[in-house]
């Protein structure tokens, strides 16, 4: 299906990243966005509150990331593509409720704009140090789908992909930017409504008596129930059956949970999306994802002057983490580079990867601002010493 | 359409149990606890539900966590059972989404009064077309037996062995102070003034609060040496005084002591999908659809 043209402000335009997220998900469809400021996610609420009233769609400025984090999970339910942004100290509030969508299988997107933590931490500043987060931060067992945009136009074009995702794998969608990406203006083209595809939600085809909230066939993912139409179905937090009722039993649990786990790593191919350059014959792969995956150029570009063939995988999506094609690589390189602001998240995963098949090196600093290149370089030539 | 009640032990003549349109009869027996108060509650809001001939396909039901987060699960409608405190929050997303449902929030007082305290004040602040049925037991009874921001002074449980001192809530002066637009409070006893108030709550357009003051009958009767849930049940109806329009600063519970019950609030204000539709409208005139919700009119 087709974006409506009602949604989509066709045109190029000067924006920073939140804004630029906003229109993504307006142009995909998405008429709820319940939020609460926090620095420096703001702009995305802002934006869609201005735009959202002409476009048939309610804004709300929740009292909090708990409510806000509920009442898309309850719009999602009600037919509504919903979405919510924040940042740190809102990301951690938003982290039981996100394992609620998770739980009920609830199409829905989450677009966190990194600062610097722990705590308070650097409100203003960037961060990259909420990917573990993002990956485990929620209690219990699960996958997570994470994109992470390096630039204004990718978060128009992943926040629409988010959503994309969150309807294919019934699921909350994570779109993991930073304060850099957020606050950077740059030029967004934004295409005709008849370029943007969207993947309309699948709603069961089974008369209302025959059909559950749950019934999924192996790694499938069910077909959502429509509320309001006579089908009175039920769901629940608690370990449920295909029919939604709680079953408090190991059974149950492992039927449950391994279907949360499966339909995303049955479909690792489908969903990992990384950009290879150079990487045919290197001895050295930097890899990188968000605002880090565009500081890391002109050091690679120094390296690649001086005669080191070096390679670079941007990873578009890091979670699911692209496991096979590390292992693939660690074969064939000296060593890895992760280049991301912390100290040591996706890192310690390309490492698990490598298996010691090859040095792996973590460029990283605790955030606040984007990497010097030169530490970058300095490191790449550790790296193939 | 009739989903049999598998091992209810019922005479021939009466297979059909009278509930069963309403309630998921493949989910019965109910986990509550012999003499317990929530089961004359969840009666009156099926009555309530009836009285109304609402299309019962239009009406959704969200429950937090604990005993009374257990009601969403075996009421046949759309139903959701949440994370513990954000019952309210959920139903406020899929109000908006469907302002076309009747959304009712049903859930005890540790749910909706501590852990969803804020969620609470500002749903009624905003006026949601939404209705709140609070159980209040005066105790944290899924977990064992803990003090509530509702337990009475003086009064014994398992995190308050020495005796309660804190200050309780006193809940409809809570709602009504932030602005529901109708509050009451019965005991699980009085059924018929109980179920006219579900009623009247549901088919209010704003913030409805109910509260019911029910019997916790193995922890706070035990605890406190009460008597059976039962006998509790009994003494909460014999000393409640009925007040309609009392003060509602008046009506604080204290331990074991007469219970001022009634319809305390019953006022009309805009609901926050009206305003919002009001003010846009006369903003934009024209540019701007009023809202309806996204599959407001099918």
């Amino acid at each position: 299906m087709k974006a409506d043209p009602r949604n989509v402000l066709t045109g190029d335009h000067y924006l920073d990243g939140n804004h630029a997220s906003a229109e993504g998900a307006i142009a995909a469809g998405c008429k709820f966005f319940a939020g609460y400021p926090i620095t420096p996610s703001t702009e995305i609420a802002e934006r869609f509150a201005r735009r959202i009233p002409l476009v048939d769609g309610v804004f709300i400025q929740m009292e909090d990331e708990l409510a806000s984090m509920n009442a898309i999970l309850g719009a999602s339910w009600g037919g509504v593509k919903s979405m919510t942004c924040t940042s740190g100290p809102g990301f951690s509030l938003m982290m039981e409720n996100f394992g609620l969508g998770i739980m009920l299988e609830t199409p829905c997107v989450l677009v966190n704009v990194q600062r610097g933590g722990p705590s308070t931490g650097l409100p203003t500043l960037p961060g990259q140090a909420d990917m573990m987060q993002a990956r485990w931060g929620s209690h219990g067992d699960y996958e997570v789908i994470a994109l992470a945009p390096d630039s204004p136009q990718e978060s128009f074009e992943l926040t629409i992909q988010a959503f994309n995702l969150s309807e294919k794998y019934r699921m909350p969608v994570l779109v993991m930017t930073d304060e850099c990406v957020g606050h950077m203006t740059e030029k967004v083209v934004i295409p005709p409504a008849e370029e943007i595809e969207l993947y309309e939600r699948r709603y069961t085809d089974k008369k209302p008596g025959e059909a559950w909230p749950f019934e999924a066939n192996g790694d499938d993912t069910a077909p959502m129930l429509p509320v309001g139409k006579g089908y009175k179905f039920h769901v629940t937090g608690l370990t449920h059956d295909y029919r939604g009722y709680p079953i408090i039993d190991a059974e149950a649990q492992e039927k449950k949970v391994k279907h949360l786990v499966d339909k995303i790593r049955n479909h690792v191919d489908e969903i990992i999306w990384i950009e290879e350059k150079d990487v045919e014959g290197a001895e050295l792969v930097v890899m990188s994802y968000g605002i880090s995956s565009r500081v890391v150029q002109p050091a690679v570009a120094k390296a690649r002057k001086e005669g080191i063939k070096i390679g670079q995988i941007k990873m578009v999506t890091v979670w699911p983490f692209p496991e096979k094609r590390v292992r693939e690589l660690a074969e064939k390189v000296k060593a890895l580079v992760m280049v991301e602001m912390n100290y040591g998240q996706v890192y310690f995963e390309m490492d698990r990867c490598a298996a010691g098949k090859c040095k792996t090196y973590l460029c990283g600093h605790a955030g606040g601002t984007v990497h010097k290149p030169d530490d970058i370089y300095q490191t790449i030539k550790e790296a193939v010493k | 359409m009739s989903t049999k009640a598998a091992p209810l032990n019922v005479k021939e003549d009466e297979k059909e149990h009278p509930l069963e349109n309403i309630l998921r009869m493949d989910r019965i027996p109910h986990i509550w606890c012999p003499t317990c108060g929530l089961g004359t509650t969840v009666t009156a809001l099926a009555a309530a539900l009836e009285h109304l001939k609402l299309d019962l396909n239009k009406v959704a039901i969200v429950s937090g966590i604990g005993c009374t987060g257990r009601v969403a699960g075996y009421m046949k409608l759309d139903s959701f059972h949440t994370t513990h405190g954000r019952a309210l929050p959920f139903a406020v997303g899929l109000h908006i989404a469907r302002p076309d449902m009747k959304v009712i929030v049903f859930s005890g007082d540790g749910d909706i009064a501590s852990i969803g305290g804020n969620h609470f004040i500002h749903s009624a602040r905003r006026n949601f077309d939404i209705t709140v049925i609070c159980v209040n037991n005066f105790i944290y009874a899924m977990t064992g037996g803990q003090v509530a921001p509702t337990t009475p002074g003086k009064a014994i449980t398992s995190t308050s062995p020495h005796g309660n001192y804190e200050h309780p809530f006193n809940l409809p002066y809570l709602a009504g102070a932030c602005g529901a637009t109708y509050v009451a409070r019965w005991t699980a006893l009085h059924i018929r003034r109980l179920t006219t108030a579900m009623s009247e709550a549901i088919s209010k357009r704003g913030f409805s609060f109910v509260e019911i003051v029910a019997p916790c009958s193995t922890l706070y009767a035990r605890l406190n040496k009460l008597g059976t849930g039962l006998d509790l049940m009994k003494f909460y109806h014999d000393n409640s005084v009925i007040k309609h329009g009392a003060d509602l600063k008046d009506v604080d519970i204290d331990f074991q002591s007469k219970i001022t019950v009634g319809k305390f609030v019953d006022i009309e204000k805009p609901t926050y999908i009206d305003s919002m539709n009001e003010h846009l409208k006369k903003k934009y005139g024209d540019k701007y659809k009023l809202y309806g919700g996204v599959n407001g009119n099918d």
